[in-house]
């Protein structure tokens, strides 16, 4: 299947039971809601999300595992964005090539920013996905929230109005 | 198997076997789901802006006095290098054409990236994000139609600063952080909107700003230099400043021009080499945010470095960030097959936005677009795992993919989602007139005669967007009259007939 986390030696039953719907029925996964990871000003306008534990995580996933995601985020973009020797000798190159090199060359941000894509793809693989979350790059939302989706597991909710069609699909 | 039973879904697509990790796959069922040609998301932006070359390039709504910069400065250098340049090589030395060549490239370069370069626009708030804020921010459960200006108080660096609510954006604004109403966008670090250069000055265009205006003031110095050094050549011998006219009028013309413009055009420079120094914007400067003058209390300004020095390379040598908008990368096909889908699903848009969070619809109660990204949310978790790099204009498979891990979750269960990227606040005009540097006069006449003329609700620019008027009304309601009070509440009578503020 193509697919890096592994259902068959997970043990935990209702793991087993969220893994076993999204395998069968991927596509009938249904979104609950949605956490946004707001920015943290307190340092002044660099790109930093706040630490603080949302409510609405608190069932899915523990917290030291989320505040670690998001500090290594915090890390990452201070990375990026911090104001050094390289970050000068790459300005001042570009301010005496009129800026052209910027047409032709990648600048750290962006190497930074392709880090960032393949650690949040990495946690989700390994973290959220099995816990039926999906965090979305906060690139894609202007970098200002983290946008954490929750996802229901259909099979073990008897109340949602999807589970009709559910057990119509899974019939097939 | 297939549940689906609406007509846009190509059944073929649907019966993909379910893990699709590999990159092009989801460029191929972008391709046999689209009807005519996936649209970019520069084709569906909603802010004021126009885009060339595919969306490669950006200027602003209006292109302002852009071609007359452009003519003013190849007409002046043009005529400096056939008239002037000539009997000055002769007569003095043959590096004035090549510095006068380096400054003109110089100028030119960096004016077009100025006006071409996304000066740091913010994407619009999805109606998710909206949503929650709103939550967070109507704890009282006001039902007013009319909601007081929405603040938020944050401390940086021990300096209490207030964000505002943008009623367009549908966001709370980041520190430093305005909204143009010329160009109907946030940007950030917002400095000004330059009529100039046809663009507005943000954090990702200032550092070419700040070239411009110094080459061209050294540029526009030094042919004054080198033209009043050629008419006093030609004037020796006692043949008078009227026989040197004569004989080479085009200086005449360049000398007038030049005259003009360094004075306008070193004081701008020197302006700005303060607030470089200081690490301020002309936004903040003319509001005195920073400088006491407005509040009783010390403030100081907390992003300063406190050194000049460290305030320069920050500003100027700085990491350049990327451009948050994404011009170039696709909407997502569930955008694209709304436009037909849109009077059908109308009615049933606030039942969706109700279901969101009880737990998401049934499938068949789903408009038919979710279905296309029941497609992609089939294969949600699968390509989660290739979650895309954040795209900025680079490839376009990688774009494809993006949308379909993004978007589709919020398409489920809130079909209002995919109108923010569509329909959004084009319909909302504001009453201010845009921020303005006040030691220059040029810039300020035509600003009030511009915002006047601009104001209007429901002007519409289908070839850019997908309009939904009827959407808009049913959904948007608090926000169309909204900017209004928020305007004259947050307007600093001194300073209201320069500055924009929401």
């Amino acid at each position: 299947m193509g697919r890096s986390w592994d259902f068959q030696h997970d043990n935990d039953p209702k793991h087993k039971a969220i893994f076993h719907n999204l395998q069968e029925l991927r596509h009938s996964a249904s979104l609950a809601n949605k956490v946004f990871i707001q920015r943290d000003y307190s340092e002044g306008t660099t790109c930093r999300f706040q630490t603080k534990f949302p409510s609405e995580l608190d069932s899915r996933i523990e917290r030291t595992l989320f505040e670690d995601t998001v500090k290594t985020l915090n890390n990452y973009y201070a990375e990026a964005e911090k104001i050094g020797g390289q970050s000068y000798l790459e300005g001042c190159l570009a301010c005496t090539t009129a800026y052209i090199i910027f047409l032709c060359m990648e600048t750290r941000y962006e190497k930074v920013l392709k880090k960032i894509g393949r650690y949040i793809q990495e946690q989700n693989e390994k973290i959220y996905a099995p816990r039926g979350l999906l965090i979305t790059d906060p690139i894609e939302r202007g970098m200002r929230v983290i946008e954490i989706s929750i996802y229901e597991d259909r099979a073990s909710s008897g109340s949602s109005s999807g589970s009709s069609s559910t057990s119509g699909t899974s019939a097939r | 198997m297939n549940n689906c039973e609406y007509q846009q879904i190509d059944p073929q697509a649907l019966s993909t076997p379910i893990p699709t990790p590999t990159l092009p796959q989801p460029t191929v069922v972008v391709e046999k789901e689209k009807r005519e040609k996936a649209r970019k998301k520069w084709e569906v932006f909603p802010g004021k802006n126009r885009f060339y070359c595919d969306g490669r390039i950006i200027v602003a709504g209006q292109s302002g006095v852009l071609p007359l910069t452009i003519g003013l400065i190849l007409v002046t250098t043009g005529l400096f290098f056939v008239f002037d340049c000539p009997f000055l090589v002769k007569h003095l030395t043959v590096f004035i054409p090549a510095i006068g060549g380096v400054l003109f490239v110089f100028v030119v370069i960096s004016l077009l990236q100025t006006s071409f370069t996304d000066p740091g626009i913010l994407p619009r708030a999805t109606p998710d994000e909206a949503a929650d804020i709103e939550r967070q921010i109507d704890s009282s459960g006001s039902s007013s139609y009319r909601p007081p200006p929405r603040t938020k108080e944050v401390m940086i660096n021990q300096q209490v600063v207030k964000l505002k609510y943008c009623f367009t954006c549908k966001m709370f604004r980041p520190p430093r952080t305005s909204h143009c109403s010329l160009c109907d966008n946030c940007v950030e670090r917002f400095d000004h909107h330059c009529p100039w250069v046809g663009n507005c000055v943000g954090k990702r265009n200032y550092r070419f700003f700040y070239t411009f205006i110094v080459s061209l003031s050294f540029l526009t110095a030094f042919i004054f230099g080198c033209v009043a050094t050629h008419l006093a050549l030609r004037a020796q011998g006692g043949r008078g400043l009227m026989f040197a006219l004569q004989e080479s009028p085009a200086s005449a013309v360049e000398l007038v021009i030049c005259f003009f413009s360094v004075w306008s055009i070193l004081g701008l420079s020197g302006f700005h080499t303060y607030l470089v120094a200081s690490n301020l914007t002309t936004n903040e400067d003319i509001k005195g945010s920073w400088s006491g003058k407005s509040g009783a209390e010390d403030t100081v300004n907390p992003y300063s470095y406190n050194t000049i020095i460290t305030n320069c390379c920050s500003v100027l040598c700085g990491p350049m960030p990327p451009s948050l908008i994404d011009r170039r990368g696709f909407v997502p096909v569930e955008a694209s097959s709304q436009t037909s889908a849109t009077e059908m699903e109308l009615p049933m848009l606030p039942v969706k936005k109700e279901t969101n969070v009880v737990g998401g619809p049934a499938l068949s109660q789903l408009p038919p677009h979710a279905f296309q990204c029941a497609q992609g949310t089939k294969d949600l978790l699968g390509s989660a795992s290739r979650s895309p790099c954040p795209t900025t204009g680079k490839p376009q498979p990688v774009a494809a993919a993006d949308p379909a891990v993004t978007f589709n979750p919020a398409l489920i269960s809130d079909p209002a989602a995919m109108p923010s990227l569509t329909c959004g606040g084009r319909h909302h005009s504001h009453t201010t007139s845009p921020p303005d540097e006040p030691r220059h006069h040029h810039h300020h006449h035509n600003r009030h005669h511009r915002t006047r003329s601009r104001r209007g609700r429901g002007s519409k620019r289908p070839a850019l967007h997908i309009s939904n008027p009827a959407y808009n009304a049913s959904l948007s309601p608090p926000s169309s009259p909204g900017p209004r009070p928020s305007h004259t509440g947050a307007r600093d009578p001194r300073r209201d007939s320069i500055v924009a503020l929401h």
